[in-house]
Parts: structure tokens; C-alpha cells; sequence
């Protein structure tokens, strides 16, 4: 039966073919792999600077999957995601301050994030959703700088101290000193990565979001609430930032209002490296940049910690020119 | 026999342009009607107007209830299932998916509605696994149509099922939708080009024209219609 359809239908054929060279992303993914494993035996320095890279990285890739949530739901690119992010992690600097122990704080605040996320699209971007992508850009950037005064209003400029749910203890393996902190970042991030996408891959409410995302008019006739996913997947964004926040406050230590901006560029570089449609491409590209940096940062002597911003906007730059659709993306193409 | 559908001078617009001026038809309970007409007759848009797809005015009835106020998602819930053209199947996600996402709107086990669909798509089986767009595109069409069963409706709205599809699918399509009609009870209105085809398969039909319907009549009458035959049945 297949063949016979084969050829009268060739035509219609879509997708499936037009995807990306899994064999190249392949060789990507394994010779990166290689190359860190062998640099992590040769040296310790090496294996130091990437185990730096892998927990910075879990961080990026934490908010770059934030963005892609949001990008893959409503093809918009949320500028207020990361501080978003700092707001919540601020939140649960208050809930410290009042009394509960970290994880207590920790999972309160991912509640109040989703709870949060959900509100602010329903008020924010709702309204201007359907009028013009300009317009939702304009309300995204307006609510970044919203966020700011609202945190500089409540809390002030200067920083704050958070207990680290780590401790500063660190393992030794092989000679390489390696944080408790490190490892619980990346841990963290990880768990909460998988959660997410079992919930898409497993739930009902998953199914009815990709649904939404991938073609809201045909998921609305099968009677899925479109508006309500959309909702629904800003609060897992804000979720996912708010992990992303929190991590990101231990290892720098303190926590400002300016925690989470350059982050937001390293997370868009490794979105956009991902392709920005891919969840596992936001995974691995967030990774990709961590370590990259750290390792640039740490054997590159001309590219000093200044320098790491516009190293991550290079390879923002080199990614839309060579390959727009990044590693795990598909080519953007319409059946007509 | 009780109408299950009914229309009353349902207009719809895009932006400034008409594309329905009027439109009054009606559908009986476990019948096949074909709505016939050349391009941009409104054929499409009269399922979109039903299925709330589009901005309508008007009365449109389903069993007794009024719907023309209710947007896609709530008409879905109350057991519309439009396919629309172009098949409107998740090409990302898999068969199985697909399958799903028709009983998204139901509480409770889906398994025997898989199982039921499989009976007549048993192909369907083999693939569950693989991503939609994979699919030919008859095979998409046909996973449409199941997906379209799977959730229940009292009344299926198809649009032009044979487009792009090679003839001897399109015959197999329409013997599925005639079984589903005779064996499941199920109610359909089509959109058709091909309107021989929609005539064998259908009871009833109506042949709008620019926005309009010009003729009605049970699927005989119209084959029996000098102008009916010369326009779209070309002999």
C-alpha cells in the first residue's frame, strides 16, 4: 500500500526530509564529548575549567529552555525572561529572610514563579498577542525594565547574601577539586529539565500544549483551550528561570539586581545555537557555551573574563550566518 | 428523522471581503451531505462558519443548540470534528499522538476509541510510533480522518478529502467514511471537487455559488440536474 502511495503523493511528502543532518549534529555531540574527556585526562586544569563550564552551562541551559518554551508556544522571543528569573530569585531571598530553610524557599518560589508566569502572560501578552509581533516585543521589553524598578524599588541596588544550599565542601576526584556546588547546580538543573519533558512527553496536558504550539487552529478544533496552553507554558518558562536563578545566585555569590543579564545573552546564544524551536538543543547548547567559555576564558589569555559577553554574541552572530536553524533545528518550511 | 444541523442565513466575512451571503442548509442525523460548487463558492468557509473557525452571523443550530456564538475549541467539545483541508494533522508529532489529541477533550480511558479506529485503519497499527509528517499524504489524510473519529463526533465536517490524493485513495477514503456512516451512525457534511464521488457517497447535497446555495436536493435530484451534470459532473 505504502508504495503505491509513494509516487502518486511524492509531492505531498513533508517534513521528514527536510531534516536537519542528524549525522553532522552527531559528530558534533561525539567529538565534543571526545575532545572533553581527553583534555579532562590529560590535565587537571582542563578538567577544573570544564567542570566550571558544565555548572555555568547547566544555568544557561536552564533559561535557554525557558526561551525556547515561550519562542516554540507563541513565536515570541520573551527579553523579560531573565529578569523574570532575578525577580523570583529575589522572592526566594524573602522567604530565607522570613524564615524557611532553603528548599523550603526553593519550591515555594518555583510555585510563585509558575503562578506568576501564567498571570503575566494572561495580563501582558494576551492582549497584544494577536496584534503585531512589534507589539509583543514592545511589551516583553517594557516588562524587563518593569521587573527592574519593580526589584530596585522593593529591595534596593545593593547585595543581598544568600546561604549556599550546598555548602562550600567539594569532592576530589583524580586530583580535581570539584564544589558540592557544582555538582548540585548541574543536578538541579537536570532534574528539573527532565521533569519538564516528561511532562510534555507523558501528560495530557503536555500533548495538548505541544498541540497549541506546533498548530493552534488545528489543536482548537480537537478542543484544546489554545489560550490556556499558552498560559500554562509561560508559568513552566517562569519555572524554569527561577531554577536557573537560583543556581545562578550561589556561584556568584550574591545576589543583584543585574544577576541575571549577561545570562540572558549566554542563554540566547545557546538557544539560538540549539535552534530556537529545540528543547534538547536549548539543553545541550546552554552546555556547549558554558564550557566553551570557561574554557576560552581560562586558556585564551587576550580573551579575559571582560571579554566573555561579546564571545558569546560571536557565536550568536556565526550561528544565524552559517546555520539560522542551529544544531537541533529543522528548516523552517510551509506546505502550501 | 430530526436535523442534527441547521443553518439559517449564515453570512461570513474575511476582513472586507463576503465570502457567505446568507447561507441556509440542514444536515439530518445519520446522513452524508455533499456541499458541491466551484472555487471560492464558500464551501470551505461554510464549515468554517459551523465549526467557528471564522467570524459568522447567523443561526446555526446543533440538536437544538445554538452555536454561533461558541468558538472552535467549545464547538469541538460539543462533538463537531472538522478536518479541515490541508488535513490538519500534527506532522511533529506521532500517529499515536495524533490518535490521542481526538479524545483530548474526554476524561477517562481512550483505549477502547484506539482500538474501535484501528478496525478501520489498521495500518494505522504499524505506525504508531512514527512522526506524522512522515506519512504520505494519503496516509496523512487517512490518519486525519481517523483522528477525527477518535473523537466521537456526532457530526464530522470533511473538506476536500480527495485534494492531492491519488484516485484510487480517494475511493478508499470514501468507503470508509460511507462505513463509518452506515455502521457508526456517524453524520457528515463534505466538501468535495470532485463531485461525482461526493454524490455516490452522499444522501443529500447542495450546490452553492458565490457565497450562496443555488440548489438543494437529495443526491439523485441532483444527478438528475441538467446543470448540476454539465457543471461538475461533466457529461
Amino acid at each position: 500500500m505504502a508504495s503505491a502511495q509513494g509516487s502518486a503523493v511524492a509531492g505531498f511528502r513533508a517534513r521528514g526530509a527536510e531534516l536537519a543532518p542528524a549525522g553532522a549534529v552527531a559528530v558534533f555531540l561525539v567529538g565534543g564529548a571526545i575532545f572533553l574527556l581527553v583534555g579532562c585526562l590529560q590535565s587537571t586544569t582542563f578538567a577544573r575549567l570544564t567542570v566550571e563550564g558544565l555548572a555555568s552551562g547547566a544555568v544557561f541551559s536552564s533559561l535557554a529552555l525557558a526561551l525556547v518554551l515561550v519562542y516554540r508556544a507563541s513565536h515570541i522571543v520573551n527579553f523579560a525572561q531573565g529578569e523574570l528569573a532575578m525577580l523570583t530569585t529575589y522572592v526566594a531571598y524573602q522567604l530565607i529572610q522570613w524564615g524557611l530553610s532553603y528548599w523550603e524557599a526553593f519550591f515555594a518560589t518555583l510555585a510563585i514563579a509558575f503562578v506568576l508566569g501564567t498571570v503575566l502572560q494572561v495580563a501582558l501578552i494576551r492582549p497584544v498577542l494577536h496584534r503585531s509581533v512589534i507589539a509583543t516585543v514592545i511589551v516583553t521589553v517594557g516588562l524587563f525594565i518593569l521587573i527592574d524598578g519593580v526589584v530596585n524599588w522593593i529591595w534596593g541596588g545593593d547585595f543581598k547574601f544568600m546561604p549556599s544550599p550546598f555548602g562550600t565542601a567539594s569532592f576530589d576526584v583524580g586530583g580535581v577539586v570539584i564544589p558540592h556546588l557544582y555538582v548540585g547546580m548541574v543536578a538541579v538543573v537536570l532534574a528539573c529539565v527532565a521533569l519538564v519533558w516528561a511532562l510534555f512527553r507523558f501528560t495530557k496536558l503536555g500533548l495538548g500544549m505541544r498541540a497549541a504550539a506546533l498548530r493552534p487552529a488545528a489543536a482548537a478544533l480537537v478542543g484544546v483551550r489554545v489560550d490556556r496552553m499558552l498560559a500554562v507554558g509561560w508559568g513552566l518558562a517562569a519555572v524554569l528561570g527561577a531554577v536557573a536563578g537560583l543556581m545562578a545566585e550561589p556561584s556568584q555569590l550574591f545576589l543583584s539586581p543585574t544577576l541575571m543579564q549577561s545570562i540572558l545573552v549566554y542563554a540566547f546564544a545557546a538557544a539560538v545555537l540549539g535552534g530556537l524551536e529545540s528543547p534538547a538543543g536549548a539543553v545541550v547548547g546552554g552546555l556547549t557555551i558554558g564550557v566553551s567559555l570557561s574554557l576560552v576564558v581560562g586558556y585564551v589569555p587576550a580573551i579575559s573574563s571582560e571579554l566573555q559577553l561579546p564571545f558569546a554574541f560571536a557565536v550568536l552572530l556565526i550561528v544565524l550566518l552559517i546555520k539560522p536553524s542551529g544544531l537541533f533545528g529543522r528548516r523552517e518550511v510551509r506546505r502550501v | 428523522m430530526t436535523a442534527l444541523l441547521e443553518l439559517e442565513d449564515v453570512e461570513a466575512r474575511y476582513g472586507p471581503v463576503h465570502a457567505l451571503h446568507g447561507i441556509s442548509l440542514s444536515v439530518e442525523e445519520g446522513s452524508i451531505v455533499a456541499v458541491l460548487g466551484p472555487n471560492g463558492a464558500g464551501k470551505t468557509t461554510t464549515l468554517r462558519a459551523i465549526s467557528g473557525t471564522v467570524r459568522r452571523t447567523g443561526r446555526i443550530v446543533l440538536s437544538g443548540r445554538p452555536v454561533q456564538r461558541l468558538g472552535p475549541a467549545a464547538v469541538g467539545r460539543l462533538g463537531v470534528a472538522h478536518v479541515p483541508e490541508g488535513r490538519g494533522t500534527f506532522s511533529e508529532l506521532t500517529v499515536w499522538e495524533n490518535l490521542k489529541l481526538g479524545a483530548y477533550s474526554r476524561r477517562g480511558s481512550i483505549e477502547p476509541d484506539l482500538q474501535r479506529v484501528l478496525t478501520y485503519f489498521p495500518w494505522l497499527s504499524d505506525r504508531r510510533r512514527q512522526e506524522a509528517g512522515t506519512l504520505s499524504g494519503g496516509e496523512q489524510q487517512m490518519l486525519a480522518l481517523a483522528r477525527a473519529f477518535v473523537q466521537r463526533p456526532r457530526l464530522l465536517l470533511l473538506d476536500e478529502p480527495s485534494l492531492g490524493l491519488a484516485p484510487v485513495l480517494v475511493a478508499e477514503l470514501f468507503r470508509i467514511v460511507r462505513e463509518l456512516n452506515e455502521r457508526e451512525g456517524l453524520t457528515v457534511l463534505v466538501v468535495e471537487q470532485n463531485a461525482h464521488l461526493a454524490l455516490q457517497a452522499a444522501h443529500a447535497g447542495y450546490v452553492l455559488e458565490a457565497g450562496r446555495v443555488v440548489l438543494a436536493g437529495t443526491s439523485a435530484e441532483l444527478r438528475a440536474d441538467d446543470a448540476v451534470r454539465r457543471s461538475y459532473l461533466g457529461y
